[in-house]
Protein backbone atom coordinates (compact mmCIF):
# COMPACT_ATOMS: atom_id res chain seq x y z
CA UNK A 1 0.00 0.00 0.00
CA UNK A 2 1.35 3.39 -0.95
CA UNK A 3 2.01 6.48 1.26
CA UNK A 4 -0.29 9.15 1.70
CA UNK A 5 -1.45 11.74 0.05
CA UNK A 6 -3.79 9.32 -1.67
CA UNK A 7 -4.57 9.12 -5.25
CA UNK A 8 -7.46 11.39 -4.47
CA UNK A 9 -5.32 14.11 -2.83
CA UNK A 10 -2.89 14.34 -5.59
CA UNK A 11 -5.45 14.48 -7.98
CA UNK A 12 -6.72 17.21 -6.31
CA UNK A 13 -3.43 18.93 -5.97
CA UNK A 14 -2.78 18.93 -9.55
CA UNK A 15 -6.22 19.88 -10.16
CA UNK A 16 -5.53 23.23 -7.62
CA UNK A 17 -2.06 24.01 -9.60
CA UNK A 18 -3.84 23.98 -12.77
CA UNK A 19 -6.86 26.07 -12.05
CA UNK A 20 -4.89 28.22 -9.60
CA UNK A 21 -1.82 28.64 -11.39
CA UNK A 22 -1.28 27.20 -14.73
CA UNK A 23 -5.09 28.64 -15.70
CA UNK A 24 -3.96 32.25 -14.99
CA UNK A 25 -0.57 32.53 -16.08
CA UNK A 26 -1.25 31.19 -19.39
CA UNK A 27 -3.28 32.76 -22.77
CA UNK A 28 -4.78 31.74 -25.45
CA UNK A 29 -5.47 28.14 -26.66
CA UNK A 30 -2.71 26.96 -23.81
CA UNK A 31 -4.76 28.79 -21.08
CA UNK A 32 -7.77 26.90 -22.57
CA UNK A 33 -6.39 23.33 -22.51
CA UNK A 34 -4.81 24.03 -18.86
CA UNK A 35 -8.84 24.62 -18.24
CA UNK A 36 -9.96 21.43 -19.83
CA UNK A 37 -6.97 19.95 -18.24
CA UNK A 38 -8.42 20.75 -14.96
CA UNK A 39 -11.69 19.62 -15.90
CA UNK A 40 -10.05 16.37 -16.74
CA UNK A 41 -8.58 15.53 -14.06
CA UNK A 42 -11.86 16.30 -12.18
CA UNK A 43 -13.41 13.50 -14.12
CA UNK A 44 -10.46 10.78 -13.33
CA UNK A 45 -11.34 11.74 -9.56
CA UNK A 46 -15.19 11.29 -10.29
CA UNK A 47 -14.71 7.83 -11.49
CA UNK A 48 -12.40 7.07 -9.13
CA UNK A 49 -14.84 7.33 -6.91
CA UNK A 50 -17.80 5.73 -8.49
CA UNK A 51 -16.61 3.38 -10.88
CA UNK A 52 -16.91 -0.26 -8.72
CA UNK A 53 -20.80 1.26 -8.38
CA UNK A 54 -21.31 2.16 -11.78
CA UNK A 55 -19.84 -1.51 -13.37
CA UNK A 56 -22.05 -3.28 -10.93
CA UNK A 57 -25.11 -1.22 -11.89
CA UNK A 58 -24.89 -1.72 -15.27
CA UNK A 59 -23.72 -5.21 -15.49
CA UNK A 60 -26.83 -6.07 -12.98
CA UNK A 61 -29.22 -4.43 -15.53
CA UNK A 62 -27.51 -6.13 -18.58
CA UNK A 63 -27.73 -9.80 -17.23
CA UNK A 64 -31.33 -8.72 -16.49
CA UNK A 65 -31.88 -7.66 -19.88
CA UNK A 66 -30.16 -10.62 -21.68
CA UNK A 67 -30.25 -13.23 -18.65
CA UNK A 68 -27.24 -15.45 -18.68
CA UNK A 69 -27.70 -15.77 -14.38
CA UNK A 70 -25.06 -18.11 -14.78
CA UNK A 71 -22.25 -16.14 -15.45
CA UNK A 72 -20.61 -15.25 -12.17
CA UNK A 73 -20.10 -11.27 -12.29
CA UNK A 74 -16.44 -11.27 -12.79
CA UNK A 75 -15.14 -9.62 -9.36
CA UNK A 76 -11.47 -8.17 -10.96
CA UNK A 77 -12.50 -4.43 -12.44
CA UNK A 78 -10.05 -5.26 -15.39
CA UNK A 79 -12.47 -8.57 -16.28
CA UNK A 80 -15.71 -6.68 -15.21
CA UNK A 81 -15.01 -3.83 -17.97
CA UNK A 82 -14.15 -6.11 -20.63
CA UNK A 83 -17.49 -8.65 -19.75
CA UNK A 84 -19.84 -5.53 -19.76
CA UNK A 85 -17.91 -3.93 -23.23
CA UNK A 86 -19.25 -8.15 -24.45
CA UNK A 87 -22.35 -8.08 -23.23
CA UNK A 88 -23.46 -4.96 -24.92
CA UNK A 89 -22.29 -5.86 -28.08
CA UNK A 90 -24.81 -9.05 -27.26
CA UNK A 91 -27.49 -5.59 -26.62
CA UNK A 92 -26.55 -4.21 -29.55
CA UNK A 93 -27.31 -7.41 -31.76
CA UNK A 94 -30.47 -7.38 -30.38
CA UNK A 95 -31.31 -3.89 -31.34
CA UNK A 96 -30.04 -4.07 -34.63
CA UNK A 97 -32.02 -7.83 -35.27
CA UNK A 98 -35.61 -5.08 -33.76
CA UNK A 99 -35.99 -6.97 -30.47
CA UNK A 100 -36.17 -3.66 -29.13
CA UNK A 101 -38.32 -1.89 -31.77
CA UNK A 102 -41.51 -2.08 -29.66
CA UNK A 103 -43.20 -4.28 -26.62
CA UNK A 104 -41.67 -4.42 -22.61
CA UNK A 105 -38.10 -5.60 -23.77
CA UNK A 106 -37.75 -1.89 -25.18
CA UNK A 107 -39.66 -0.51 -22.38
CA UNK A 108 -36.61 -1.98 -19.97
CA UNK A 109 -33.80 -1.24 -22.18
CA UNK A 110 -34.85 2.16 -22.19
CA UNK A 111 -34.85 2.33 -18.33
CA UNK A 112 -31.68 0.48 -18.16
CA UNK A 113 -30.45 2.43 -20.94
CA UNK A 114 -30.92 5.82 -19.09
CA UNK A 115 -29.46 4.64 -15.78
CA UNK A 116 -26.07 3.51 -17.49
CA UNK A 117 -25.96 7.55 -19.50
CA UNK A 118 -27.08 9.15 -16.10
CA UNK A 119 -24.14 7.53 -14.19
CA UNK A 120 -22.08 8.19 -17.01
CA UNK A 121 -23.16 11.98 -17.12
CA UNK A 122 -22.33 11.35 -13.28
CA UNK A 123 -18.80 11.23 -13.88
CA UNK A 124 -18.32 13.90 -17.06
CA UNK A 125 -20.38 16.37 -15.87
CA UNK A 126 -20.70 18.80 -18.71
CA UNK A 127 -19.68 21.91 -18.20
CA UNK A 128 -22.92 24.14 -18.25
CA UNK A 129 -21.20 27.46 -19.32
CA UNK A 130 -21.03 28.17 -22.79
CA UNK A 131 -17.61 27.63 -24.33
CA UNK B 1 6.18 25.89 -39.55
CA UNK B 2 7.26 29.49 -37.53
CA UNK B 3 5.08 32.34 -37.88
CA UNK B 4 7.87 34.34 -39.51
CA UNK B 5 7.71 31.41 -42.27
CA UNK B 6 4.33 31.22 -42.32
CA UNK B 7 4.14 35.36 -43.18
CA UNK B 8 6.50 35.25 -45.72
CA UNK B 9 4.98 32.33 -47.74
CA UNK B 10 1.54 34.21 -47.39
CA UNK B 11 2.92 37.00 -48.84
CA UNK B 12 4.75 35.19 -51.58
CA UNK B 13 1.36 33.29 -51.93
CA UNK B 14 -1.17 36.70 -52.10
CA UNK B 15 1.79 38.28 -54.56
CA UNK B 16 1.27 35.33 -57.12
CA UNK B 17 -2.44 35.40 -56.67
CA UNK B 18 -2.49 39.03 -57.40
CA UNK B 19 0.00 38.57 -60.29
CA UNK B 20 2.08 41.94 -58.41
CA UNK B 21 5.58 41.57 -56.79
CA UNK B 22 6.18 40.11 -53.51
CA UNK B 23 7.78 43.23 -52.04
CA UNK B 24 4.69 45.24 -52.61
CA UNK B 25 3.25 42.83 -49.95
CA UNK B 26 3.68 42.90 -46.90
CA UNK B 27 2.09 40.78 -43.72
CA UNK B 28 1.80 41.96 -40.33
CA UNK B 29 0.87 41.06 -36.72
CA UNK B 30 0.35 37.38 -37.59
CA UNK B 31 -1.02 35.47 -34.54
CA UNK B 32 -2.88 32.13 -34.11
CA UNK B 33 -6.62 33.05 -32.37
CA UNK B 34 -7.54 30.82 -30.09
CA UNK B 35 -9.90 27.87 -32.15
CA UNK B 36 -11.46 24.72 -32.08
CA UNK B 37 -10.02 21.19 -32.45
CA UNK B 38 -10.46 20.53 -36.03
CA UNK B 39 -9.23 23.88 -37.50
CA UNK B 40 -6.75 26.63 -37.25
CA UNK B 41 -7.50 30.47 -37.42
CA UNK B 42 -4.85 32.92 -37.79
CA UNK B 43 -5.37 36.81 -37.80
CA UNK B 44 -3.28 38.45 -39.73
CA UNK B 45 -2.82 42.31 -41.30
CA UNK B 46 -1.96 42.62 -45.25
CA UNK B 47 -1.01 45.71 -47.11
CA UNK B 48 -0.99 45.79 -50.61
CA UNK B 49 0.84 48.22 -52.91
CA UNK B 50 -0.66 49.10 -55.91
CA UNK B 51 -0.81 51.91 -58.28
CA UNK B 52 0.94 54.32 -55.99
CA UNK B 53 -1.43 53.35 -53.40
CA UNK B 54 -1.53 51.46 -50.14
CA UNK B 55 -4.56 48.91 -49.63
CA UNK B 56 -4.72 47.49 -45.61
CA UNK B 57 -6.68 44.13 -45.76
CA UNK B 58 -7.34 43.50 -41.42
CA UNK B 59 -7.80 39.47 -42.57
CA UNK B 60 -8.17 35.86 -41.35
CA UNK B 61 -6.48 32.62 -42.37
CA UNK B 62 -8.42 29.78 -41.95
CA UNK B 63 -6.04 26.55 -42.15
CA UNK B 64 -6.30 22.80 -41.51
CA UNK B 65 -4.12 21.81 -39.40
CA UNK B 66 -1.36 18.70 -39.55
CA UNK B 67 -3.36 15.47 -38.98
CA UNK B 68 -6.66 16.61 -39.26
CA UNK B 69 -9.57 14.73 -39.03
CA UNK B 70 -10.69 13.17 -42.21
CA UNK B 71 -14.53 14.28 -42.26
CA UNK B 72 -14.86 16.04 -45.66
CA UNK B 73 -14.38 19.40 -45.81
CA UNK B 74 -12.39 20.38 -48.88
CA UNK B 75 -11.29 24.21 -48.05
CA UNK B 76 -11.42 24.97 -51.93
CA UNK B 77 -15.34 24.35 -51.89
CA UNK B 78 -15.58 26.28 -48.50
CA UNK B 79 -14.08 29.41 -50.27
CA UNK B 80 -16.42 28.94 -53.43
CA UNK B 81 -19.18 28.81 -51.48
CA UNK B 82 -18.69 31.90 -49.51
CA UNK B 83 -18.08 33.63 -52.73
CA UNK B 84 -21.75 32.26 -53.10
CA UNK B 85 -22.96 33.64 -49.62
CA UNK B 86 -21.52 36.79 -50.08
CA UNK B 87 -22.74 37.51 -53.31
CA UNK B 88 -26.40 36.61 -52.59
CA UNK B 89 -26.72 38.81 -49.53
CA UNK B 90 -25.73 36.56 -46.75
CA UNK B 91 -23.61 37.86 -43.47
CA UNK B 92 -20.65 36.55 -44.38
CA UNK B 93 -16.91 37.77 -44.50
CA UNK B 94 -15.66 39.05 -47.85
CA UNK B 95 -13.25 35.51 -49.08
CA UNK B 96 -9.83 36.71 -51.01
CA UNK B 97 -8.05 33.85 -51.71
CA UNK B 98 -7.22 30.54 -51.14
CA UNK B 99 -5.45 27.07 -51.84
CA UNK B 100 -5.73 23.39 -51.29
CA UNK B 101 -1.73 23.30 -52.71
CA UNK B 102 -0.17 22.07 -49.26
CA UNK B 103 2.93 23.27 -50.50
CA UNK B 104 2.25 26.91 -49.77
CA UNK B 105 1.20 26.59 -45.75
CA UNK B 106 1.43 22.43 -45.70
CA UNK B 107 -2.27 22.33 -45.80
CA UNK B 108 -5.08 23.95 -47.15
CA UNK B 109 -6.17 27.40 -46.26
CA UNK B 110 -7.77 30.58 -47.34
CA UNK B 111 -7.74 34.18 -46.35
CA UNK B 112 -11.23 36.51 -45.78
CA UNK B 113 -11.90 39.82 -44.43
CA UNK B 114 -11.16 39.85 -40.54
CA UNK B 115 -14.82 41.27 -38.99
CA UNK B 116 -14.67 42.99 -35.90
CA UNK B 117 -17.00 41.22 -33.40
CA UNK B 118 -17.79 38.90 -30.60
CA UNK B 119 -18.34 35.23 -31.07
CA UNK B 120 -18.50 33.72 -27.51
CA UNK B 121 -22.31 32.30 -27.07
CA UNK B 122 -21.07 33.03 -23.12
CA UNK B 123 -21.44 36.62 -23.80
CA UNK B 124 -24.92 36.84 -26.32
CA UNK B 125 -26.50 34.43 -23.61
CA UNK B 126 -25.34 36.11 -20.49
CA UNK B 127 -24.06 39.86 -21.27
CA UNK B 128 -26.50 43.06 -20.50
CA UNK B 129 -24.18 44.96 -23.45
CA UNK B 130 -25.77 42.31 -26.06
CA UNK B 131 -29.26 42.23 -24.74
CA UNK B 132 -30.66 43.81 -28.04
CA UNK B 133 -28.23 41.23 -29.83
CA UNK B 134 -29.62 38.20 -27.87
CA UNK B 135 -33.23 39.28 -28.73
CA UNK B 136 -33.25 39.80 -32.12
CA UNK B 137 -30.78 37.21 -32.56
CA UNK B 138 -33.74 34.30 -33.50
CA UNK B 139 -35.71 36.00 -36.22
CA UNK B 140 -32.25 37.01 -37.25
CA UNK B 141 -31.13 33.35 -37.81
CA UNK B 142 -34.40 31.92 -39.54
CA UNK B 143 -34.35 35.02 -42.01
CA UNK B 144 -30.65 34.48 -42.96
CA UNK B 145 -31.20 30.64 -43.15
CA UNK B 146 -33.85 31.56 -45.73
CA UNK B 147 -31.16 33.61 -47.41
CA UNK B 148 -28.39 30.32 -47.65
CA UNK B 149 -31.69 27.78 -48.65
CA UNK B 150 -32.59 30.24 -51.70
CA UNK B 151 -29.30 30.69 -52.92
CA UNK B 152 -29.34 29.39 -56.60
CA UNK B 153 -27.60 26.15 -57.19
CA UNK B 154 -26.76 26.43 -60.93
CA UNK B 155 -24.19 29.32 -60.44
CA UNK B 156 -20.58 27.96 -60.93
CA UNK B 157 -19.59 28.90 -57.53
CA UNK B 158 -21.85 25.82 -56.34
CA UNK B 159 -22.57 23.79 -59.61
CA UNK B 160 -19.19 21.62 -58.33
CA UNK B 161 -20.93 20.78 -55.17
CA UNK B 162 -22.37 16.81 -55.05
CA UNK B 163 -25.95 15.84 -55.22
CA UNK B 164 -27.32 14.26 -52.93
CA UNK B 165 -28.03 10.72 -53.65
CA UNK B 166 -31.79 10.39 -56.29
CA UNK B 167 -32.49 6.85 -54.38
CA UNK B 168 -33.40 8.32 -51.06
CA UNK B 169 -34.08 11.16 -48.76
CA UNK B 170 -31.11 13.53 -47.86
CA UNK B 171 -32.24 12.48 -44.49
CA UNK B 172 -32.22 8.79 -44.91
CA UNK B 173 -28.79 9.47 -46.20
CA UNK B 174 -27.64 11.17 -43.58
CA UNK B 175 -28.09 9.13 -41.11
CA UNK B 176 -27.13 6.15 -43.11
CA UNK B 177 -23.72 8.08 -43.71
CA UNK B 178 -23.26 8.94 -39.71
CA UNK B 179 -24.35 5.13 -38.86
CA UNK B 180 -21.43 4.32 -41.23
CA UNK B 181 -19.00 6.33 -39.38
CA UNK B 182 -19.82 5.78 -36.06
CA UNK B 183 -19.51 1.31 -37.11
CA UNK B 184 -16.23 2.39 -38.18
CA UNK B 185 -14.61 4.11 -35.49
CA UNK B 186 -16.46 4.09 -32.46
CA UNK B 187 -13.83 1.86 -30.14
CA UNK B 188 -16.96 0.83 -28.22
CA UNK B 189 -20.56 -0.57 -28.14
CA UNK B 190 -23.16 2.00 -27.57
CA UNK B 191 -26.49 0.96 -27.71
CA UNK B 192 -28.09 3.92 -27.60
CA UNK B 193 -26.45 4.88 -30.90
CA UNK B 194 -28.19 1.85 -32.93
CA UNK B 195 -31.47 3.12 -31.03
CA UNK B 196 -31.53 6.11 -31.93
CA UNK B 197 -30.03 5.32 -35.79
CA UNK B 198 -33.50 2.76 -36.28
CA UNK B 199 -35.62 5.85 -34.76
CA UNK B 200 -34.09 8.38 -36.99
CA UNK B 201 -34.86 5.69 -39.93
CA UNK B 202 -38.57 5.22 -39.47
CA UNK B 203 -38.71 9.01 -39.02
CA UNK B 204 -36.58 10.21 -41.68
CA UNK B 205 -38.67 13.22 -43.84
CA UNK B 206 -38.93 13.78 -47.45
CA UNK B 207 -36.97 17.33 -47.68
CA UNK B 208 -39.01 20.26 -48.96
CA UNK B 209 -36.70 20.92 -52.09
CA UNK B 210 -32.72 20.31 -51.85
CA UNK B 211 -30.55 23.77 -50.96
CA UNK B 212 -27.13 25.17 -49.92
CA UNK B 213 -27.19 23.91 -46.31
CA UNK B 214 -24.64 25.52 -44.40
CA UNK B 215 -24.31 22.36 -42.33
CA UNK B 216 -22.94 24.22 -39.24
CA UNK B 217 -25.65 26.49 -38.62
CA UNK B 218 -25.59 27.35 -34.44
CA UNK B 219 -25.06 30.38 -32.78
CA UNK B 220 -21.30 29.69 -31.96
CA UNK B 221 -20.64 30.36 -35.21
CA UNK B 222 -22.41 33.66 -35.33
CA UNK B 223 -20.15 37.00 -35.26
CA UNK B 224 -22.50 39.43 -33.43
CA UNK B 225 -22.42 42.82 -31.78
CA UNK B 226 -24.32 45.36 -29.91
CA UNK B 227 -26.84 45.68 -32.72
CA UNK B 228 -27.13 41.98 -33.55
CA UNK B 229 -25.49 39.63 -36.45
CA UNK B 230 -22.58 40.74 -38.33
CA UNK B 231 -21.39 37.74 -40.01
CA UNK B 232 -22.33 33.42 -40.39
CA UNK B 233 -18.44 31.77 -39.93
CA UNK B 234 -17.50 28.27 -40.25
CA UNK B 235 -18.62 27.43 -43.95
CA UNK B 236 -16.77 23.86 -43.74
CA UNK B 237 -19.26 21.60 -43.36
CA UNK B 238 -21.61 22.99 -46.31
CA UNK B 239 -23.28 20.63 -48.82
CA UNK B 240 -26.74 20.19 -50.65
CA UNK B 241 -29.25 18.83 -48.92
CA UNK B 242 -32.59 19.46 -46.84
CA UNK B 243 -32.61 22.59 -45.82
CA UNK B 244 -34.45 21.91 -42.42
CA UNK B 245 -31.25 20.21 -41.41
CA UNK B 246 -30.12 23.65 -40.36
CA UNK B 247 -32.93 24.35 -38.07
CA UNK B 248 -32.80 21.59 -36.21
CA UNK B 249 -28.88 21.67 -35.95
CA UNK B 250 -29.62 25.34 -34.34
CA UNK B 251 -32.32 23.55 -32.05
CA UNK B 252 -29.71 20.96 -30.99
CA UNK B 253 -29.73 20.88 -27.15
CA UNK B 254 -25.66 21.06 -27.14
CA UNK B 255 -26.12 24.59 -28.10
CA UNK B 256 -28.66 25.74 -25.73
CA UNK B 257 -25.98 26.08 -22.75
CA UNK B 258 -28.40 25.01 -20.16
CA UNK B 259 -30.92 27.35 -21.01
CA UNK B 260 -34.35 26.66 -21.75
CA UNK B 261 -34.70 28.33 -24.84
CA UNK B 262 -34.52 25.76 -27.32
CA UNK B 263 -32.80 28.01 -30.08
CA UNK B 264 -29.30 28.39 -29.07
CA UNK B 265 -30.43 29.18 -25.37
CA UNK B 266 -31.69 32.87 -27.16
CA UNK B 267 -35.40 32.11 -28.74
CA UNK B 268 -38.10 29.59 -29.42
CA UNK B 269 -38.69 27.27 -32.08
CA UNK B 270 -41.65 29.39 -32.86
CA UNK B 271 -40.03 33.06 -33.35
CA UNK B 272 -37.13 30.95 -35.58
CA UNK B 273 -39.61 28.84 -37.58
CA UNK B 274 -42.37 32.13 -38.34
CA UNK B 275 -39.28 34.36 -39.19
CA UNK B 276 -37.85 31.65 -41.88
CA UNK B 277 -41.04 31.05 -43.14
CA UNK B 278 -41.66 34.66 -43.42
CA UNK B 279 -38.75 34.79 -45.87
CA UNK B 280 -38.51 31.79 -47.48
CA UNK B 281 -41.99 31.12 -47.89
CA UNK B 282 -41.40 27.19 -47.28
CA UNK B 283 -43.37 26.07 -44.03
CA UNK B 284 -41.43 23.82 -41.72
CA UNK B 285 -42.82 20.72 -41.12
CA UNK B 286 -42.39 20.61 -37.15
CA UNK B 287 -42.21 16.86 -37.50
CA UNK B 288 -39.10 17.29 -39.78
CA UNK B 289 -37.56 19.73 -37.49
CA UNK B 290 -37.87 17.18 -34.64
CA UNK B 291 -36.01 14.71 -36.61
CA UNK B 292 -33.31 17.02 -37.49
CA UNK B 293 -32.95 18.27 -33.82
CA UNK B 294 -32.78 14.67 -32.78
CA UNK B 295 -30.40 13.90 -35.55
CA UNK B 296 -28.54 17.00 -34.27
CA UNK B 297 -27.53 15.18 -31.02
CA UNK B 298 -26.93 11.86 -33.39
CA UNK B 299 -24.32 13.74 -35.52
CA UNK B 300 -22.90 15.38 -32.41
CA UNK B 301 -22.50 11.48 -30.53
CA UNK B 302 -20.24 10.96 -34.06
CA UNK B 303 -18.01 14.04 -33.61
CA UNK B 304 -17.29 13.39 -30.48
CA UNK B 305 -16.36 9.68 -31.28
CA UNK B 306 -14.34 11.26 -34.56
CA UNK B 307 -12.13 13.53 -32.38
CA UNK B 308 -11.41 10.97 -29.51
CA UNK B 309 -10.24 8.90 -32.12
CA UNK B 310 -7.64 11.44 -33.56
CA UNK B 311 -6.38 11.38 -29.79
CA UNK B 312 -6.41 7.43 -29.46
CA UNK B 313 -5.03 6.73 -32.57
CA UNK B 314 -1.93 9.77 -31.37
CA UNK B 315 -2.47 11.69 -34.39
CA UNK B 316 -3.26 14.71 -32.54
CA UNK B 317 -2.70 14.29 -28.68
CA UNK B 318 -4.43 17.08 -26.79
CA UNK B 319 -5.76 17.06 -23.77
CA UNK B 320 -9.06 18.87 -25.53
CA UNK B 321 -9.00 16.12 -28.08
CA UNK B 322 -8.85 13.48 -25.21
CA UNK B 323 -11.81 15.04 -23.25
CA UNK B 324 -13.83 14.89 -25.88
CA UNK B 325 -14.41 11.41 -25.86
CA UNK B 326 -16.08 11.68 -22.45
CA UNK B 327 -18.64 13.93 -23.89
CA UNK B 328 -20.26 11.51 -26.10
CA UNK B 329 -22.65 10.52 -23.32
CA UNK B 330 -23.94 14.40 -23.40
CA UNK B 331 -25.65 12.87 -27.13
CA UNK B 332 -26.53 9.73 -25.72
CA UNK B 333 -28.48 11.47 -22.75
CA UNK B 334 -30.74 13.80 -25.36
CA UNK B 335 -31.14 11.22 -27.71
CA UNK B 336 -32.66 9.27 -24.91
CA UNK B 337 -35.07 11.69 -24.21
CA UNK B 338 -36.44 11.26 -27.94
CA UNK B 339 -36.00 7.67 -27.59
CA UNK B 340 -38.59 8.01 -24.01
CA UNK B 341 -40.74 10.37 -26.22
CA UNK B 342 -39.99 13.54 -23.92
CA UNK B 343 -38.11 15.73 -26.45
Amino acid sequence: MNDRPSVTELLAAVERFLEETAVPALEGPAKYHARVAANVVRIVARELATEDAHLAREWDGLTALLGGETAAKPSERTLLREAIVARNDELVRRIRTGDSDAGPWRAALLDHLSRVIADKLDVSQPPREPT
Amino acid sequence: MKPDEMAQRLVAFVAGEEGIATHAVRATGLRRLAGGASREIWSVDLAIERDGGVESLPLVVRKDPAGRVGDGGDRSVELSVLRAAYAGGVPVPRPRWGTGDISVLGAPFFLMDRIDGEALPRRLLRDDAYAAARAGMTPALGAIAARIHALDLSQPDLAALPRPPADRSPARAEVERVAASIQQLSVEPHPVLDLAERWLLERAPEPPRIALVHGDYRVGNVLFDASGVRAILDWELVHLGDPIEDLGWLCTRAWRFGSPLPVGGVGTREQLLDAYQAASGTVVDRDALRFWEAFGSYKLALVFIMQSRVFLDGRVRSVELASLGRRTVEAEDELLRFLRGEA
